[in-house]
């Protein structure tokens, strides 16, 4: 029996959900466009947009898991790339708005013109093409992550005090985005976008485009990760993981490879970033705050990190229950989310996924 | 100033920079033609002013067998820190062959000069298979972008099954390393310094947990690599000491207090006072 | 001068004795003050009945007549006159001090200081004044403040006259520092005397006024100088001597102004210390980061308040009731998250810190159900406010002051609990070698659930002087626990010392960053600079060493 078999056999979850994800990304666009309202079968465009934002909170959440439940790097700054990839997806589209903004102003976004700038400042450049920012999509998270994995990890910082700083990096990225003069619009942020590629926001054939490409990203990405943990790099960051020590007494630069796994999420995280900002609508630095960060991770841990699948069905369902919860009993949902961190991490170590292949395993 | 040293470091005349040196193998830098494969010269090593060594002095010639023999705190788990990396010293210097200092390299490039260290305790990647943690320990291209798209030849397929064989865990192969037995824990451990193909051991006690016959075949594995390879073992178990020794070394807070065969070192009066006395 | 001043002067200079001499002269003083009062009583309510009169030449006599008279009495009604709040009932002509309340006037008698119930206006009728009456009216409260016995009196007086001199005020100062003994009244006179004479003097007058003025950091004196560089027809030295005293000034007011900065930066980092601290110990003994420590905190400044509306009249009593308080109740809450949580998760610190995060949400939460989703105003006790006038550009608050005081203490009680107790001992056994203290016999989980408490009811403390600094809400400890970290790794994990440094030195260097970059940019760049400290130091400033210390 070879290792790839081996591996494959143990995956059979992830390939049911790859298929679910493949399925719901034909039928679900389908479903809001061909089919007529009045039939049951007929998905809200409301329900393709919030869909569309679980699924890229699953691709975040899946870049939180590569590094955390295969790697033990717990990153509790992972929602900064998150909001890098929107902001940078952000700039792009409000570009796109041109002259149609509240001002009329064809060069300069709304808010600039309320603060009287009278130029474009110079990292606004380009992105008024969207190959630039799709580009700039993944090169800012994960230059960012580069630089701080590089200082990071070449001194070994890690368990809580990485944990710490990773948080300390994306409060000190609220902080700064929260002033005006960064130029990115401040406390409200980028929003009023019009258009994408041409194609009109409020239209429902671009949302359940939109729609479609997060979830044919989110498959691809699943199976990028997928091909990376079973390859033996995968099986190093493994060993990684259990004693860094050990590894590196084997001769691997542990840091190396820390750092390339690291970029790479941040790369995952920005993309998911940059699909989320135009199916919302809006990005502000309230998506940097160090409690969105944390809270993501809530979703691997009970979906089951070191699971890839498990990550995509945690993020899935647990706001799945925040929506359902904040629309009938909105007090409860922070009880509630207090609870799943000390229930998951006391008796749920594996998470959900743990829980189902325990059960097979005792049938 | 270290920066200005640096800069003139980096601009000698009569130097090649590293990225423009072809890669070599170790074989190809390790000089042993003086003898010793290991130099440890003046190696100071203190905490909050306990000096775990002290001014230590020792070489391992290529080729030997060593033990290393002293009570808890004598220094020697730190000695085998040093050479590996994970600890600098305050001062002293630490050759391997005549031209490689290993007190400029970090852990991995130590290890991928072929030094190979066994820890006091077993430390084995529980959540892999056997078959992983050798596979993971194979002497090879360890870069990043390489392992990712590595497969296994049929020759290292070949070399895997061999030590398999030699350390006994055929039939765990597929098993999970964590639920190994203490005894096959460190076996494993053999087997991955064995992998790793290295042309100085660092054994630190190899039988701790090993039944009578599993010492005995240990010693004689140990017995069969030196020659080939350059072995240095920490072990308190005294028998298995006198089979496997040639040259035994005794440290004493820090610094070598006795050197010889097993006889002389269990005459010597020093040695009866602070370790064998009782 | 007759018998009266000369026993208020007395009384003056024995402020200076000790307290015991106070009590006796106080006695005394009393006693003669009540005869004199007695005896003087119906003189002095003529006088002030005679104010009801509508010619303002007998109001005028009349002032006069108070002024003269040497009565404490005296100036509560000159200024009433003068801030127009004098007035007589129309019913009985008595004349009234009324302080105006919900459109309503609260009145006082004026000679017995009764308190005599509210009217509505029409029932009273206001004592006017004109103008004369009025530069009249201000120059005898000035003086009688100057001659008055109190001498922060006669300073606040003084400070109010400098630079506004006429002539007569001047040869009347010249003529009162003869007789002046307080130091800082006399220095506030020989300003004045100089300000005037730098206006209105000759060359050398002005030359040395200036001298005189030079190092002085009144507003008044420096507006004064800039004003006389402005001229023209300034003589050449007049003006060199001017620059010069201006330059001093100026070098004067820096340095007060790095004092002050480092003052706040030390408020700022007794504050990072309290919060901090315990976390410094949970986190040094036992290995994992309670991420509701800040929670803790918050839970110690809502117990603030709540004794606080417990014992709504004794604001300046409640806040000590409430440091041991704070303790008890964050201790209980921290001897709970650990019994419940921490314990089953030993040896898993990210599981720890995630868990530990839970629960900062619920505890978050479960104010914001029991109490209010609002801040809630805790009050500061009266002698928690006002400040330190150290001097005329420099003043230190009092509730800053404390904290600092307060912040020190609490350390060095940490100390001696650590080096002293034998649950210091034990702590210690355990943060260096769990096993090994394990095989002492040292019951390590009582130590945990011990120190844990102990932490937690240091933060709770913390929370009592947040309390008096910054807004109660049930937000307010999640800032404070990336701060603390930051601290915590600042300055090497268990290490008090460390703690201490890394608290006060990022404080201080907190503040001194602000005014060049405004303070959020100066809070991003402090963590950035951590960030970067521990690429280069990953155990801290001052790092626990050996073999033990890097698995």
């Amino acid at each position: 029996m070879s290792y790839l078999q081996q591996y494959f056999q143990s995956d059979r979850a992830g390939n049911s959900m790859l298929g679910a994800l493949l399925a719901i990304a034909i039928l679900v666009p389908i479903l809001n466009l061909a089919v007529p309202e009045s039939s049951v079968f007929h998905v809200s465009t409301y329900t393709v947009t919030l869909i569309g934002k679980y699924l890229t909170y699953a691709l975040l959440a899946l870049a939180v898991d590569l590094i955390w439940g295969y790697c033990g790097i717990l990153s509790l700054g992972h929602g900064a790339f998150f909001a890098l990839g929107g902001y940078v997806m952000g700039m792009y589209l409000m570009r796109q708005i041109g002259d149609r903004g509240v001002y009329g102003n064809p060069e300069l976004p709304d808010f600039m013109v309320f603060l009287n700038w009278q130029e474009l400042p110079w990292y606004w450049y380009g992105f008024d093409m969207f190959w630039f920012a799709a580009l700039m999509v993944i090169l800012v998270p994960g230059l960012l992550a580069f630089v701080f994995g590089w200082l990071a990890f070449r001194s070994r910082v890690t368990g809580v005090y990485l944990s710490i700083i990773t948080q300390a990096l994306t409060y000190a990225l609220m902080l700064a985005f929260f002033r005006n003069e960064m130029g990115f619009g401040g406390n409200n942020g980028l929003t009023d976008f019009k258009d994408i590629l041409g194609y009109s926001l409020q239209s429902d054939y671009t949302r359940a485009g939109l729609f479609a490409a997060s979830a044919l990203i989110l498959v691809l990405a699943y199976l990028l990760c997928r091909n990376i943990v079973n390859s033996k790099l995968g099986r190093v960051v493994v060993a990684v993981r259990d004693s860094e020590d050990r590894t590196r007494f084997l001769g691997y630069r542990v840091e190396y490879y820390k750092l390339w796994l690291f970029v790479l999420s941040a790369v995952l995280a920005g993309i998911a970033g940059a699909l989320y900002v135009p199916q919302v609508g809006i990005i502000n630095p309230g998506e940097f705050s160090p409690l969105n960060s944390i809270e993501l991770v809530i979703w691997v841990a009970i979906g089951g990190r070191g699971t890839l699948y498990g990550a995509i069905a945690g993020a899935i369902l647990v706001n799945l229950s925040k929506t359902w919860f904040t629309g009938v009993l909105p007090e409860g949902w922070i009880f509630a989310l207090g609870a799943m961190f000390v229930v998951v991490t006391l008796y749920l170590p594996r998470g959900l996924a743990g829980l189902i292949t325990r059960k097979q395993a005792q049938t | 100033m270290s920066g200005l040293d640096k800069m003139r470091e980096t601009f000698r005349r009569d130097q090649v920079w590293n990225f423009l040196m072809p890669r070599y193998t170790y074989e190809d830098v390790l000089d042993t033609s003086k003898g010793p494969i290991l130099y440890l010269e003046d190696v100071t090593v203190s905490f909050d002013g306990f000096r775990a060594l002290d001014d230590l002095t020792l070489y391992i010639n290529d080729g030997e067998l060593r033990c290393i023999i002293g009570a808890n705190g004598a220094g020697k788990t730190t000695m085998m820190d040093v050479i590996t990396g994970k600890t600098r010293p305050d001062h002293g210097s630490v050759f391997y062959g005549q031209r490689i200092d290993l007190l400029r390299l970090s852990e991995p490039e130590i290890a991928a000069l072929g030094i190979g260290r066994k820890f006091q305790k077993p430390t084995v990647f529980e959540q892999h298979d056997v078959l992983v943690n050798l596979e993971l320990s194979m002497r090879m291209d360890k870069r990043v972008w390489t392992t990712l798209s590595a497969r296994l030849s049929g020759e290292q397929r070949d070399r895997i099954d061999e030590v398999l064989e030699i350390i006994g865990l055929k039939n765990e192969a597929y098993k999970r390393a964590g639920l190994l037995s203490h005894g096959q824990k460190q076996w494993l451990e053999i087997g991955m310094l064995l992998m790793q193909d290295p042309r100085l051991l660092l054994v630190d006690e190899p039988v701790a947990g090993m039944t009578g016959h599993e010492t005995e075949r240990t010693a004689e594995l140990l017995t069969s690599l030196a020659g080939q390879h350059s072995v240095v073992v920490v072990e308190h178990d005294m028998e298995f000491v006198r089979s496997i020794a040639r040259t035994v070394t005794v440290l004493h807070q820090g610094s070598v207090l006795a050197q010889g065969d097993m006889d002389t070192v269990q005459n010597d009066p020093r040695v009866r006072e602070v370790y064998l006395g009782d | 001068m007759d018998h009266c001043s000369a026993v208020q002067k007395t009384f003056s200079r024995i402020r200076y004795g000790s307290r015991l001499l106070l009590l006796l002269f106080g006695l005394v003083v009393a006693w003669t003050n009540a005869n004199s009062v007695m005896a003087e009583t119906t003189g002095f309510e003529q006088i002030v009945q005679s104010l009801t009169t509508s010619k303002f030449r007998d109001k005028e006599k009349a002032v006069r007549e108070l002024a003269a008279v040497q009565d404490k009495r005296t100036m509560p009604v000159l200024q009433a006159l003068l801030d127009a709040r004098l007035y007589y009932r129309k019913a009985d002509k008595r004349v009234v001090i009324v302080e105006r309340v919900d459109g309503q006037f609260r009145m006082t008698d004026p000679v017995t200081a009764e308190e005599l119930g509210t009217v509505p206006k029409r029932k009273i009728k206001k004592i006017g004044i004109n103008n004369k009456l009025r530069k009249l009216l201000k120059s005898k409260l000035a003086s009688l403040s100057l001659e008055g016995p109190d001498p922060s009196v006669r300073l606040s007086a003084i400070e109010q006259m400098q630079g506004q001199l006429d002539e007569s005020q001047y040869l009347y100062i010249k003529k009162l520092l003869e007789q002046e003994r307080d130091d800082d009244v006399r220095s506030a006179m020989v300003a004045a005397l100089a300000l005037y004479e730098l206006d209105n003097g000759s060359a050398d007058q002005r030359i040395k006024a200036i001298e005189v003025l030079s190092g002085n950091l009144a507003q008044v004196v420096s507006n004064r100088l800039q004003a006389l560089l402005e001229q023209d027809d300034l003589e050449k030295e007049v003006r060199k001597a001017a620059i010069k005293a201006l330059d001093r000034i100026n070098e004067r007011l820096k340095i007060n102004s790095i004092i002050e900065t480092t003052f706040f930066g030390l408020s700022l980092g007794s504050v990072l210390l309290l919060a901090a601290i315990g976390l410094a110990i949970t986190f040094g003994v036992m290995g994992v980061i309670n991420m509701a420590h800040g929670e803790l905190i918050m839970i110690g400044a809502y117990t603030t308040y709540l004794v606080q509306s417990v014992m709504p009249n004794y604001t300046d009593l409640s806040l000590l009731v409430a440091i041991p308080a704070a303790f008890l109740v964050s201790a209980i809450f921290g001897i709970l998250i650990e019994r419940f949580i921490i314990r089953h998760l030993y040896g898993r610190p990210l599981e720890t810190l995630l868990a530990t995060f839970g629960v900062s949400l619920i505890l978050q939460q479960l104010v914001r159900t029991v109490v209010s989703a609002q801040n809630v105003a805790v009050s500061n006790p009266s002698w928690m406010s006002g400040s330190i006038q150290i001097n005329a550009a420099l003043s230190l608050t009092y509730n800053r002051l404390f904290i600092f005081i307060f912040a020190m203490i609490v350390f060095v009680a940490l100390l001696l609990i650590l080096k002293k107790t034998a649950l210091g001992l034990q702590v210690r056994a355990v943060s260096q070698n769990r096993s090994m203290a394990k095989a002492m016999g040292i019951r390590s989980d009582w130590v945990d659930a011990m120190t844990f408490g102990l932490g937690s009811g240091v933060a709770g403390i913390a929370g009592v002087a947040l309390s008096q600094l910054t807004n109660v809400g049930p937000n307010m400890g999640q800032s404070y626990i990336i701060d603390s970290f930051m601290v915590v790794v600042f300055g090497g994990v268990g290490n008090l010392w460390g703690t201490f440094v890394g608290a006060l030195s990022l404080g201080v260097a907190n503040k001194f960053i602000e005014p060049f970059s405004g303070a959020v940019l100066a809070k991003i760049l402090v963590l950035v600079f951590i960030i970067m400290f521990i690429q280069k130091y990953p155990r801290g400033l001052f790092p626990q060493k050996g073999r033990s210390a890097e698995n």
